[in-house]
Formats: structure tokens, sequence, C-alpha cells
């Protein structure tokens, strides 16, 4: 970045403040004079500019018995910000589960681990880069796997794969958008463009498989894209690394790029609604290296390997602020750091500057004293900076020195555990929506019509259809892990050097959120992106083991949005519990409300699973001719009109909403995934696929896709009106799969399959032919050959986004 | 027959080329550092896919020029086999060990996908267990690997049997369909005069088991082996 962008709009008085201080302290020539960091003159104005309230300025006060200087009141501006201290929900999470016997770390480091099994454990998380991705969509989002890729390998483990949850406005040319507001149109397929390239190029270049995840669209996401990435490494069990600084006079190695002037105040406008100009703050968002971070992935990973390495952890939000205040806090010791030894990218950068700064591919490690030169050997040979900037200390605080002053002393608990903690009123949420349809709905309701055509659109939509455009994009590939990529359920990862040989273990990680279940009802909504980001995993065979999850809300200091937060973790608590999944950590994003339009809420999970044989995980669509099709469900499931209301056929083709999601029996769910473990263990089906948005007309459509395989389905239905078959091809009850098995097959798995709870099964058709076929109570009801269904599923992103993707 | 595989910092398919020798044709196999013009006396050496030195500049562009580069030269003046994939075709283009060069793809975004090869010869080191004409599955995954040369070169290519593989439909028709990048003539790896270095934008490294959705880029390192076993 040139020096005449900067700074960040919001703290231009506090740079020149600082500037004429530096000139002060240098004149004065004498370096280790001062006691107390130099006091800054408060005003309302520079503490509106920090995002610092009256009452926390009080506490900073208290915290110091002092007058902070201005660098330290930069540091606990970005501390106390909503984006590191969770000030808002923090009360909240605690009621997550946390615990099972596979978490060996839950929430609090850099990334939770579960043990998967020979001395393997597994780091993952999810992070959430929404503002700086709506900002500069490329960068940001890039930055954004960068973190998450850092929170990994922080803890010695290589990250594995990735996937992405990304949500953006509508890019449709024949939306209503295009007509009332193009420019918005435009700036959404830009945004899209922008992340998509952003993520593919430092993912490729960094050499980590992506594996998809999830790619929706809703008006709301306009002025608010949310992109939140989900990482998982390796690591063997006994070497793992924590963020924790130990052992009184062990030096502080900085090591990595050099500090700039880029993404000063990142986590503080993380932590802001946008307004009018938001763009103008383009220099606060990071910029990315990927060639970097991978030679500090080589080199971390090398330099752990010399036993010398006490503590690392990486700087990503607040930078060397974050790391080094957090890492002091975890070993109850200091850090006391001169930043003259920080490698610095631009001359004359102020102590707030390098403090605040957010350049990326940094990390902070402490390594046993007499041995720094085992460490420093490895990154000079990987050509990376790696300088020695400070000593731990014995007394528990955060001693940052430039040019020999000393320019904050802060007790490290001041800005973690004991930061700012809001029990924010919460509200009593109402429905946005009417529960039950309105009259004009049941009527169009219940009119006859040509189902194969409506089939046709949801495939279109942009919700349902095809992903290969993003995808293609990626390499999902590199480590030559991938047993299956993006497309289907769920990521399977072979562990190489695991299990049998031939037959290793495997790691399954699925993503998934329903925000606009969500916004119908919170706990309910989230309850089901748990259910169905666990659902995804179980259709590989896997056992789902644990669980991440990236809370997208709005501005907290609305009591409705608290009522969102609040339910939507109870949703979530219910549901892990339920299907025994604890929450290992995760992120939580909340002002995403731009002009105070908030986004719809938007929990997001992360699901990890494992399969003891990856050879036996199983694919989501038809793998060959002549098999029978069966229906796992739910006794007592069924959809109703209510329900309906919350489905992708009401948004799309009514463009109506209304009612409630449907109904979600957790325990009878959980039975479900068991009992697809187990037929899939015996090696009894060949298939296997969630029925989700579109329901199961285009769950049925999508299975025929992947090896060009027809099916025909006769299905049942009570009601033998317009609207119950409506509700049967397309309504998105909750815990149905749809399986496929040898005709051979179909009573050992019914068998099996029902001793789980009341899991039912049936059988419903046949695979085959180049048509997909289905009568309901008898009559035909769709009729295409599979051609005629995948073009417009496989086209539509594309020409949405004007780009031909070559076949 | 020891093998070995170059790192150059930004390599990424460092590890899954070494695990392939080491694990699947449990073969001797070795690193072979950027800055050393060591080659350890290996039979072949392997240029892996990935970013050397971050593709700054051009692909291939500053990796030419390390110490390790000047050694794998002289290694193949001497005829020693040298396999390029990918990232390590682009390094070999731009180091002279193999004409032409490979330019941003047509679609001008990154690609990732299984693809299909037409085997164009077989009287080669690294195709001699493959019949002309057969269809390979092998992916792809670059965002430059749009390979040219001049009419003259392109000539000469055809009349000497240097190309060794196009891309194809899954019968074997060479089509603009079934060219993902826009290379020229299809082209999808080309041999040296003395057909001892191949440089392949497919990855073999990520088809050598049937786990990972193909093992025809094993029929590739087999064609090695066979040939240094007879060597």
């Amino acid at each position: 970045m040139r020096a005449h962008d900067h700074p960040a709009n919001n703290d231009k008085i506090g740079h020149e403040k600082m500037n004429m201080r530096r000139r002060l302290t240098r004149s004065e020539d004498h370096p280790m004079q001062t006691s107390t960091p130099e006091p800054v003159s408060i005003t309302a104005e520079l503490l509106a500019q920090h995002s610092v309230t009256p009452e926390e300025y009080e506490r900073i006060l208290a915290a110091l018995g002092r007058t902070p200087s201005l660098t330290e009141l930069g540091i606990y501006s970005v501390m106390w910000s909503e984006h590191c201290s969770y000030k808002s929900s923090r009360v909240h999470l605690k009621r997550l589960p946390t615990r099972s016997e596979r978490v060996v770390q839950g929430p609090g480091e850099n990334a939770g681990i579960i043990d998967v099994g020979d001395g393997w454990a597994c780091a993952f998380k999810i992070e959430s880069h929404n503002h700086p991705s709506y900002i500069e969509p490329h960068q940001g989002a890039a930055t954004g796997v960068g973190g998450i890729l850092r929170d990994i390998f922080t803890m010695g483990a290589r990250p594995l794969a990735v996937m992405d949850s990304l949500r953006f406005g509508p890019i449709d040319p024949g939306s209503e958008l295009a007509k009332s507001d193009p420019a918005t149109l435009a700036h959404n397929h830009r945004i899209v463009e922008g992340v998509v390239d952003g993520i593919a190029s430092y993912g490729n270049c960094f050499g980590v498989p992506n594996l998809g995840g999830e790619t929706k669209f809703e008006s709301c996401y306009s002025g608010n894209p949310l992109v939140n990435a989900f990482a998982l490494g390796l690591v063997k069990k006994d070497e793992i690394f924590y963020a924790k600084a130990a052992g009184v006079g062990n030096p502080v190695i900085y090591v990595g790029a050099k500090t700039g002037r880029d993404g000063i105040h990142g986590a503080t406008m993380a932590s802001e609604e946008f307004k009018e100009g938001s763009e103008q703050k383009r220099p606060n968002v990071q910029v990315g290296d990927p060639f970097m971070e991978k030679l500090l992935l080589e080199a971390c990973l090398e330099a752990m390997k010399t036993g010398a390495i006490v503590g690392i952890q990486d700087m990503g939000a607040a930078g060397l602020t974050c790391s080094t205040c957090e890492m002091g806090a975890r070993g109850c010791v200091g850090l006391d750091v001169e930043l003259d030894n920080v490698p610095q990218r631009e001359t004359g950068m102020s102590a707030y500057e390098i403090m605040l700064s957010e350049s990326q591919e940094r990390m902070l490690l402490v390594a046993e004293k007499g041995r720094e030169g085992e460490v420093l050997g490895v990154f000079a040979k990987w050509g990376l900076d790696a300088v020695i900037v400070g000593t731990v200390c014995p007394e528990p605080r955060l001693r940052i020195r430039h040019h020999g002053v000393l320019v904050a002393d802060i007790p490290n608990t001041s800005l973690t555990d004991d930061a700012p903690l809001y029990r924010r009123p919460v509200g009593t949420w109402k429905a946005p929506v009417p529960p039950e349809p309105p009259a004009d709905v049941l009527a169009e309701l219940d009119r006859p019509r040509d189902y194969t055509a409506d089939l046709k659109k949801l495939l279109a939509s942009s919700n349902i259809c095809s992903k290969r455009w993003v995808h293609e994009q990626y390499d999902s590939m590199v480590q030559t892990n991938t047993v299956q990529g993006p497309g289907g359920e769920a990521g399977v990862m072979r562990i190489k050097g695991s299990g049998a040989p031939g037959h290793e273990r495997g790691l399954v990680m699925a993503l998934d959120g329903n925000s606009r279940w969500a916004y119908l009802d919170p706990k309910l909504g989230a309850m089901h992106a748990v259910a169905e980001a666990a659902r995804k995993v179980a259709c590989t065979g896997a056992t789902p083991v644990a669980a991440t999850n990236c809370l997208n809300f709005g501005n907290p200091e609305k009591p409705e949005i608290m009522a969102q937060l609040s339910a939507a973790i109870d949703g979530i608590s219910e549901a892990c519990t339920a299907l025994g999944t604890p929450i290992t950590g995760g992120n939580v994003s909340l002002y995403n409300e731009t002009k105070g339009e908030g986004i719809y809420p938007t929990p997001v999970l992360g699901i990890v699973g494992i399969i003891d044989d990856v050879t036996k995980a199983v694919p989501a669509g038809f793998q060959r001719e002549g098999e029978a099709i069966l229906l796992f469900y739910l006794p007592e499931s069924g959809d109703d009109t209510r329900s309906f209301g919350s489905s992708e056929y009401a948004k799309t083709l009514l463009g109506r909403l209304w009612g409630k999601p449907p109904q979600l029996n957790l325990s009878e769910e959980s039975n479900l995934h068991r009992a697809l473990a187990a037929v899939i263990d015996k090696g009894l089906i060949t298939s296997a696929c969630d029925i989700s948005d579109g329901g199961v007309a285009v769950s049925a459509a999508e299975a025929t896709f992947s090896h060009g395989i027809g099916g025909r389905l006769a299905l049942q239905s009570q009601e033998s009106t317009a609207t119950g078959a409506l509700l049967v091809l397309f309504g998105e009850e909750a815990s149905q799969v749809i399986v496929t098995c040898k005709v051979e097959n179909v009573f050992a798995v019914i068998d099996l399959a029902e001793t789980f709870g009341n899991v039912c099964v049936a059988e419903i058709g046949r695979t085959g032919g180049d048509r997909l076929e289905i009568t309901l109570n008898g009559n035909p009801v769709i009729d295409a050959t599979i051609n005629e269904l995948t073009k417009p599923w496989a086209a539509s992103l594309s020409a949405a986004l004007h780009d031909e993707v070559p076949a | 027959m020891k093998f070995g595989v170059i790192i150059f910092p930004g390599s990424n398919c460092d590890h899954d080329t070494h695990n392939v020798v080491a694990e699947i044709a449990h073969q001797p196999v070795t690193y072979l550092w950027h800055d050393s013009d060591d080659l350890k006396g290996v039979d072949a050496v392997l240029v892996p896919g990935g970013f050397a030195y971050g593709d700054y500049l051009r692909t291939g562009a500053i990796a030419r020029f390390s110490p390790v580069m000047q050694s794998v030269k002289k290694f193949a003046d001497g005829g020693g086999l040298v396999l390029g994939i990918c990232n390590g075709f682009q390094i070999l283009t731009e180091a002279g060990l193999l004409p032409g060069a490979l330019m941003r793809n047509a679609g001008l975004k990154y690609i990732c996908k299984q693809v299909h090869l037409r085997v164009e010869t077989t009287e080669t080191a690294f195709t001699n267990t493959l019949k002309k004409g057969e269809v390979l599955k092998i992916p792809i995954g670059h965002a430059e690997g749009n390979y040219y040369c001049t009419t003259e070169e392109l000539k000469r290519l055809e009349a000497e049997g240097r190309i060794a593989f196009r891309y194809s439909t899954p019968s074997g028709e060479i089509t603009a369909e079934a060219n993902p990048n826009g290379s020229l003539a299809n082209i999808a790896g080309v041999l040296n005069e003395k057909k001892n270095v191949l440089g392949m934008m497919p990855h073999p490294d990520r088809s050598s088991e049937p786990l990972l959705g193909s093992a025809d880029g094993w029929r590739i390192f087999e064609s090695m082996i066979a040939a240094l076993a007879t060597k």
C-alpha cells in the first residue's frame, strides 16, 4: 500500500497527535526515562474514533490506575472490540456444549482439537471475514482463508482441507433486483467474482484442497455478504502446540512478513455497522500473500520439530497486540517487547501503528532460551524474517517499548479475560411473517400445475443450481487425500498413514446453514443447521463427532437481534448435545448491517465426522443401473402448508414467505445418523443423498446427474389434492435421505436401519434409464430426460454471471 | 533406481509426488532442495506442481535460475529422465528444456477437474507401458496451462512424435470442447528432442490410486520404472 493511501480515516487525529509525541520523545533523547507511558489527552471525539464508550474508558482508567497513552488506548480499543472480545456474545456462548471424550482442546485456543484415533488429532475451526469481503472482495476473502489456515497450523497441524460458506445478494438477471436496482445487482456480481477469486488464489497457491461448502443468495446479503471459512488440519496427538508463553527469560520471536500499515483497526471496523461511504475503509482491509503463508507453514512445522518452541500464536485480528497479550495471559506471564526490532515494511511507523497493524502472514513465538539459534536457522532456510523482539517476564503485563521508551504497560488479563462483558437486553422474539399462508397463496397452492416445469425452474434457481463455476476455480485435489470433493453431501479425506494400509481412516467435513429458516425461527433454524450438516456427514457413512459454529448476526445493541442470537445459541446447544457434536470453537460476527438493514440471522455450522475405513464411504448420486431406491424417514414427520412457506419452492416460484421451518426431532435425527453409519459400514448401500432445498424432487434429480443414471420413483400422498402433491414433491421435511442399494440387499437394509429408534425405510423406486420419472399415488407427475434437467441446473450460475464455462 | 523430487519455495505437490514413488511404487526417493546443485545421484528427477517462488513475475520464470535447475539441465543433457508436472512443466519450458510456453487459460480462470488425455506416442520412457490412442483420465489444476508454440515448432513436434498427450473426449476424439484451457492442438504434454524430458499439465501424481478417482496416472510412473530397469 502506498503511504499516502493511509491512514485509516477514523483515527486521523490520533495519528497527528502521535507523530507530534514521537518528535517530542526523540528530541528529549533519553530513552529509558519514563516509568509510565505518556498519557494522551482524552477527548470524547478521540474515544468515539476508537469506538470506546465513556463507561469502557472508566474501566480502562481503573485497570491502569492512570490515563492511557495513545498506544494503550488503541490496544484497548481493538482488544475490547466486539470482534476480539465477544463482549456481547460471551455470556450466551457459555451455554454451548464443549466436551466429549474426543475433545482434546475446546474453545479458547486458535482452533479446537479432537482425537481421531491411531495417534492422530484433528484441529479445526470456522472464521468469518464478512466486513472485509464487502469492502474489498478479493483481498477480504483471501485473507479470510489465510487467517483460518494460520489458526490451524499454529497448533502444529498441517491444513488438510478448507470449505466455505458464502452468502451474497441476488445475481440473477431475472430477479426483482435486476429491474429495481441494476447497480446493486452489478455490485453483487463483482462481490461474487472477487470473493471466489480471492479464495481460489489464496488456497490454490498455499496448497490446501477446497472441498466446497455452500453458496447461497438472498436479498438481505446485498450490502453485507458473508464469507465464512472452515479449515481442518491434522496433527499427531503428542505434537500439538499451544498459544501460551512460558519460561521467564525465554526469547519472544517475530516471524514472517514485515509489518506495514495495512489493516489498522480492522477488528474495530468489523465491529461496526456499514454506513454510506464504508467502501472508503478499504485501507483497513489487509492484503494477503499466500506464497509467504506457504513458506510460513513449512518453516513453522519444521521449527516445531526442533523441540525448541515453547508456544506460538498467529497474528490475526489485532495483530501484534492480540498475540502478545493473549500468549502472556494464557501463561500467566508477561511479554516485554521492543518495537524497534519488529521488521517493518514502511519507514516512520509509530508504536500505535505497529501494534494495531493487521499485516498478514506473521507469527509470534516463544522459544527456549539458549536454543533460539535452532529456530532462527529454520526460518533463515525458508528465507523468512525471524527476529527476537522481546523476552518473557514474570509480571503478567504487556510491556511495549519503542525506541527504548515505554509506550504501553498493561495488565494482560484486563485485555483478555477481564474485557467488558455485556448482558445486552434480549428482546422477545416475534415471528416476522404470518404463520399460516394467506388466502391467495392457499388458492395458488391448490391450482394444478406442471411439476416438471417447476422442477426445472427450481434446478435453475441460484440457491439450488450447480456451483461448479465456483468449485472448479478451487484446487480440490492437492495433497492427494480427496476421496469426495465439492458437489456432494460432504468432503471426504483419507488420513495417510492411519488405519490399515489401503483402508485408511477418513475425515469428513460438511458446512450448513439455512438463514431463511433461522429468520423464521432462530432456535429451530439453528437446530436445523446442526442437524443438516451432521446429516450430510452421516450420508457418507461417517459418524459426526464435533462441531464449530460461525454466528453471523446484526447489531447486538438492538434487543431483537440479541433475541435472535440467544435463541440460535439455545438451538445449537440443544442440537449439538443431542447429536453428540460438541462445539470446540468458532466465531461470532455481529454488526452485519448496512444502513440499519440487518441480515437474516445466519448461524453456520461446520461438522467433522470420522469413518474408520475411508474406502467404505458412499457418494451422493446414483451409482449403477437397476438398483433399488429407498427412502429413510421418520414416521411422525409430514410436511404441512405451514412449513411449506419456508421452502425454496415458496421463495423461488411463489415469491412468498410464511410459516415456520419444518419440525425436527433431534433424538430420532441421531438414530437416523446411526442407521446410516450401520448400513454403510456393512457395505449394504451404494449412495445416500440428503433431502434438503427443493425437496425430494430436486434431490432425486441431483442424484441422477453424477453418472447420468436415471430413476423411476413412486411416491405416495395421503391427500390427493394439488397442494398435497406440492408438499410431497417439493416440501423440505427434515431427517429424510434417499438411499440406493442392490436389489438383493433391500431387506437387509430395512431390517438393519429399522432397529434404530423410529427410523423407517420405504422402497420407492429403481435406478436406470436416462429419465427421471416420478409418480404420485400412481399418477405421473414428473417426467423428463436427465439431459433436460441437467441443462438449467448446470448452466444457470455461469449464465447469471455472464461467463461461459467450457464443457 | 532412485528418484528425486525437487522442492522450490512454493512447491505444493512435492509431498504428493514423493508419496507416489515411496508408497505406491515402493522405490527409493529423495527430496532435492532448490538452493543446492547436488542431485544426490538420482536416476530420475521429478519437478512437482505448485507455485514455485510464488509464480511471481511469470510461472517458472524465477525457478529456472535456481541452483538445482542448473544441475537438472546438465542431467537432462546427459540423457537423465526428467518429468515436469504442472508448475514443473512451466518451469521446464522457462528453463529451455522443453519448447513452447504456457499462457493463461483461455477462460482466464483456474480450473481443477478430471480431464481425458489421448496417448500420442508410446516410444518414450514415460509412455512405454501405454497403448497409442489409449485414453487416460487424469485431473488438471492450473490457471496457466494454455500451451503455445510457433507453427514451425508445432510441425517439428508432430513430425518427431514429441507430443505425448492431447486433451480428448473420453472416447479419444480431439475436439475443441475437450480442450480445457485453449492449448494449441489440444497439447497436454510435450517431450524434448531426445525424449528424456516430459512436461505435462495434468497431474499423474493425483491419479495414481483408485481411491482418488483414477489410477491412470500411475501408468506414467510405471513406464518410467520400466524404462529405468532396462537402462
